[in-house]
């Protein structure tokens, strides 16, 4: 084999911030192990500024991505899917070597996060039709409700799984047109961080997803606080008092949260992770009738 | 206006509503005095005279209410739909035929004019209650996939804008989806959830279903944080919205909030100038603009303000202002003398900010709280006028010159709740629509208000929307 | 272009073609008809009690032009109609009399001769109403010959073929035209014909054009098609002479004809008066209601008020 002869050309590893990859402006790295604890790579760890950075990119990009129609939202989607799909391997590896999986089990979950992202891309186009609608107001108007994108939303990604998981928080969060800062497993952020360079090949615009590796007890409560940051997932707040400090300081704003709860993610997603960052704007307009030789009413 | 035509009093009798001394808490089906024997008096603010002494529940009370609520949730959430929508259906016919009663009230305990009462208010709730009805023995086919489950106890605080219509909103669809009820209504304004506990009582609810504690702030925190209280609804202010959400971290509730706002009602220079001048009345003067979704700040094309300016004072010349249930009164009197203290500072703070004060010349009454309508101009977005809620019968005039600077301006808001256009132009109503960050968009309307529609804010406005098939979520193990 | 009136001139640059005055028209602000109707039903639900109620029904009484417009009209039916336009309750002296009688051409000389002396005007109908549809010198002559006659006003209809085609100059010369013959001989009413001007954004356009033309008053009907005046249409009209004023200095009247039978539907125009233009209209010289059953019912809700029974149909003169 080439292995004894040829010496691995390792992969630094780096943050996914407005279509770019920095890395941590602190300097800080931290490093990453297998499940067995063998060394893998040292992952930036991001500060609270690389958060507030990610914060301005996901704004920026905000306008664009929920303006964006629905089916371009949804190609870019497909498009993601098709570019991991051919970077099947690495992610087995990673997701692999991430969560302690056998090939073929690991294989299984990428596929399954693959599909996920198809799941979603036909959803973009789909989901106002399934929670909006006329509503049949008493009186001569037009009254439509149609859901919106919240805005700027903050995931804390599932510890455990990596990958599957990771895309199944992030795809329904932007498929409706939000924009994301994402705080990756602390403990297997390669396959986020991975994830970053298929979504900067796939049309996506930069800083609809901002990937940040770290700890979430660091970046949280920060992100909790920001006042342009419209909501935020829990998901991934899974240590101690965390998911409940940062339910608090979200408060500040009003910010739309998802608490945390046991999920398998290998099931059918549902809609909820969509639903759950969505606005519904209802507009009315007067109808009245053609002429004024009656009354409209 | 000084007329040769004037107006004759008319007032609505207040004979059709007979108000008892004094009143209980409503629990588990009987009226019961508070644990420990307080009560507070609820005046009319129109002429600050004592309409009745109310039990003010303390926390042993709402742990009674939210008890009897729990035994009675299961076997409310066990009858079939069909069952509770007939409860529903009676509760809103009941409503129908007691209206006038029930408009009086309001308009006594409130202050809001009889017109209000009699023509919005009332008609409102009782259609709220007809709708929710009809969704109870439908709730497979709400969107919420096969047999959504109810959430169980439902502790709902209300304020007192629009006391009997908020109750609705509040309730109905809490029961059409089969939770029970502790609901908390505000201290200026508890009699008509009293009165709706004996509508509860002719429809023949069962005990515990609903259960009505009046009392203060802290009564309805006592509610908010009870732990056996599964679902908590809150209309009122942001400030309090934000320590309901901190004080639910961590727990399985689930929270809908419907918080405050600071509606940009825009009007570009192809408005239908006239309906456009009666949007914008109807806007802010509306319940003397003590409404969250009030259009309390004017965003006018400057290339017709002046023109837009003075169709505007003459037609607040002839709002009417005076006793609420004389049927000509178009403004009543404010809630309270400390949300009349509220308004008086945020005006005097916009003088001082050197905005321009204009205030239409009415005569005020002496007894009883009131505030004359009055719009600011020279307002910029500084202006704390411009950004703070006032919730009193004030607009700010702020003025744009093109599309664009009107969307950033009146998105420029730490609210989303509420938003005006006004325009001929097709095209430009549904692009600056969908831009506007705002969870109601009027268009050549304004304050228009159905049980099928859903309400509720973006960003600090809140979250969740009642009213229609989305006001079924809250309520909704889903 | 043979027109004098003084509004005209300030608008002398928008008349000068077919174009130019579409263009000014077409400029007007629109109507939205759901607000439109809401303002004018909310303004329907004043409760007018008591002596404000006695107020309004005298004055809506003064404001009457008693009208009787039919194929089958004699010179015995125009006397009796006169009588009762000079003394609407014989019974009751104080009453008030009606503004004027409206008749066609050919019955002014009666109506003249029966209300002479009393101050009841006689207005009558012309320009081939109610269709409107002949020539300008027809019209003209119509005109010419209810003035020789003695009419007191003139309530011409416009060509609506005309303003629905388009024709905006040929509507305003043609009214043009009909006030010059009217001079100051008579005061003139121009009637649009609402109902089948069809829209709001027409009948505010008609108004405007109508008012530029050098119409003395805008009426919205004939009472000769299916929808005649409505709360709506007038508040409309009225939000409209409102405007010219505030914009020319000239006050223009407004008359609603047609479907408005009773007391109630008559105090809500005059609420609609009231709080859209005020008190400069409160008065017979700038309101009218073009109308005949509605008098009875003014007159025993009149008596009702007085005595404190309901009146009924055999104590009022049927004519």
């Amino acid at each position: 084999m080439s292995e004894s002869t040829r010496l691995n050309v390792f992969k630094t590893y780096k943050l996914y911030v407005g279509g770019k990859f920095p890395r941590s402006e602190s300097g800080r790295v931290y490093e990453v192990t297998d499940s067995k604890g063998k060394w893998l790579a040292n992952a930036p760890l991001s500060s609270r500024k690389d958060a507030r950075d990610a914060v301005v990119a996901a704004r920026k990009a905000f306008g664009g991505w929920a303006g964006a129609t629905a089916y371009n939202r949804g190609q870019i989607l497909y498009r993601v899917a098709e570019m991991l799909e051919g970077r099947r391997d690495q992610f087995v590896r990673e997701v692999g070597e991430a969560e302690g999986l056998s090939k073929s089990k690991a294989a299984a979950v990428v596929d399954a996060a693959i599909d996920r992202w198809v799941w979603y891309a036909g959803w973009t186009d789909k989901i106002a039709q399934v929670v909006g609608g006329a509503n049949p107001v008493a009186g001569p108007y037009f009254n439509l409700s149609t859901p919106e994108p919240t805005g700027v939303v903050t995931i804390v990604a599932p510890q455990d799984s990596s990958f599957l998981g990771l895309v199944s928080v992030i795809a329904p969060v932007i498929a409706t047109g939000n924009t994301a800062v994402v705080i990756a497993s602390e403990k297997s952020p390669l396959p986020a961080l991975s994830l970053g360079e298929v979504l900067a090949t796939s049309d996506l615009p930069g800083g609809v997803v901002n990937i940040l590796s770290g700890k979430a007890s660091e970046m949280g409560p920060h992100l909790a606080a920001h006042q342009d940051v419209n909501a935020i997932d829990l998901t991934g707040a899974t240590d101690g008092g965390l998911a409940r400090d940062l339910e608090i300081a979200a408060a500040d704003n009003l910010k739309r949260v998802l608490r945390p709860r046991t999920e398998d993610f290998a099931e059918s997603p549902g809609t909820d992770r969509m639903t759950a960052f969505l606005e519904t704007k209802t507009v009315w307009h007067p109808t009245g009738s053609l002429g004024a030789s009656g009354s409209s009413y | 206006m000084a007329s040769a035509f004037e107006y004759a009093p008319a007032p609505e009798s207040r004979s059709v509503v007979d108000i008892a001394p004094s009143y209980g808490l409503f629990i588990d089906g009987e009226f019961v005095d508070a644990a420990d024997g307080k009560v507070f008096k609820t005046v009319s603010p129109a002429t600050e005279e004592v309409l009745a002494e109310v039990a003010q529940a303390g926390a042993e009370d709402v742990d009674r209410a939210v008890k009897a609520a729990r035994k009675a949730f299961e076997k409310w959430s066990a009858l079939p739909g069909s069952e509770r929508a007939k409860y529903l259906f009676r509760i809103a016919r009941i409503i129908q035929e007691r209206s006038r009663e029930l408009a009086v009230l309001e308009t006594l305990d409130n202050g809001k004019p009889i017109k209000e009462t009699r023509d919005a208010d009332l008609p409102l709730v009782a259609a709220h209650f007809f709708y929710y009805a009809g969704w109870a023995d439908k709730l497979d086919h709400a969107g919420y996939g096969a047999n959504p489950r109810p959430l169980g106890v439902a502790g709902q605080v209300i304020p007192w804008n629009f006391p009997l219509l908020m109750l609705a909103w509040k309730i109905a669809p809490a029961l059409a989806t089969g939770n029970t009820v502790v609901l908390k209504p505000a201290e200026t304004t508890p009699l008509s959830a009293l009165f709706f506990a004996d509508i509860c009582r002719q429809a023949g609810l069962p005990k515990g279903v609903v259960n009505i504690l009046p009392g203060y702030g802290a009564t309805g925190a006592a509610l908010v944080e009870h732990p056996d209280v599964n679902k908590v609804a809150f209309t009122g202010s942001t400030a309090v919205g934000k320590a309901i959400a901190r004080s639910v971290a961590g727990t399985d509730k689930k929270v809908t909030l419907e918080l405050g706002g600071k509606g940009a009602n825009i009007v570009f220079d192809d408005a239908p100038i006239d309906q456009a001048v009666e949007g914008i009345v109807n806007g802010i003067f509306f319940n003397q603009g003590q409404v969250c979704c009030a259009g309390s700040r004017l965003l006018v094309q400057e290339s017709i303000q002046d023109e837009l300016l003075d169709s505007l004072k003459r037609r607040l010349s002839t709002l009417r202002l005076g006793d609420p249930l004389d049927k000509n009164t178009d403004i009543g009197a404010i809630n309270s003398s400390e949300q009349l203290a509220r308004i008086t500072s945020l005006v005097d703070e916009g003088e001082a900010e050197g905005a321009e004060r204009w205030t239409a010349a009415c005569e005020i009454p002496s007894a009883g709280y009131w505030f004359a309508p009055t719009l600011f101009t020279n307002v910029t977005q500084a202006h704390r006028i411009a950004r703070d809620e006032i919730f009193g019968p004030v607009l700010s005039v702020l003025s744009f010159r093109t599309p664009d600077e009107a969307v950033a301006k009146a998105n420029n808001s730490q609210y989303g709740l509420s938003a005006g256009i006004w325009t001929e132009k097709g095209s430009r109503i549904l692009a600056v629509a969908n831009k506007l960050r705002a969870g109601v968009v009027w268009a050549n309307t304004f304050n228009k208000f159905d049980p099928t529609s859903p309400f509720g804010g973006y960003k600090e406005s809140g979250f969740g929307r009642e009213g229609g098939r989305h006001g079924l979520e809250g309520y909704l193990d889903v | 272009m043979p027109t004098t009136a003084p509004a005209a001139l300030a608008f002398a640059d928008v008349t000068t073609s077919d174009s130019a005055l579409r263009r000014f028209l077409h400029g007007l602000p629109g109507v939205d008809a759901v607000g439109l109707e809401a303002r004018a039903a909310s303004l329907g639900t004043r409760s007018i009690k008591t002596t404000a109620k006695a107020y309004a029904i005298d004055l809506a009484i003064s404001m009457i032009d008693l009208t009787t417009l039919e194929g089958a009209d004699t010179p015995g039916k125009v006397r009796a109609l006169a009588a009762k336009a000079v003394n609407p309750d014989p019974t009751d002296r104080t009453t008030p009399k009606t503004a004027a009688v409206c008749v066609y051409p050919d019955m002014v000389a009666t109506a003249k001769a029966a209300v002479a002396g009393s101050g009841v005007k006689v207005a009558s109908v012309a320009t081939a109403f109610p269709a409107g549809r002949a020539a300008l010198p027809v019209k003209l002559a119509d005109t010419a010959d209810a003035i020789a006659a003695g009419a007191d006003e003139i309530d011409m209809v416009i060509d609506r073929g005309a303003f629905l085609a388009g024709r905006y100059l040929e509507v305003f010369e043609q009214i043009a035209a009909i006030k010059a013959e009217c001079g100051d001989r008579a005061r003139l009413k121009v009637i649009f014909e609402t109902g089948e001007l069809s829209t709001y954004d027409n009948i505010r356009r008609a108004s405007w054009l109508g008012m530029m033309a050098g119409a003395d008053f805008i009426k919205t009907s004939t009472g000769k098609v299916a929808v005649n005046a409505t709360p709506a249409n007038t508040l409309l009209m009225l939000e409209a002479v409102r405007d010219f004023r505030a914009q020319t200095g000239v006050q223009i009247g407004v008359k609603p004809a047609g479907g408005i039978r009773n007391t109630k539907e008559a105090i809500k125009f005059l609420v609609l008066v009231n709080e859209t233009v005020g008190e400069d209209w409160l008065d017979n010289h700038w309101f009218r209601f073009g109308a005949s059953s509605l008098l009875n019912d003014l007159l025993m809700q009149r008596q009702k008020l007085a005595t404190g029974r309901y009146s009924g149909p055999d104590y009022v003169t049927v004519d």
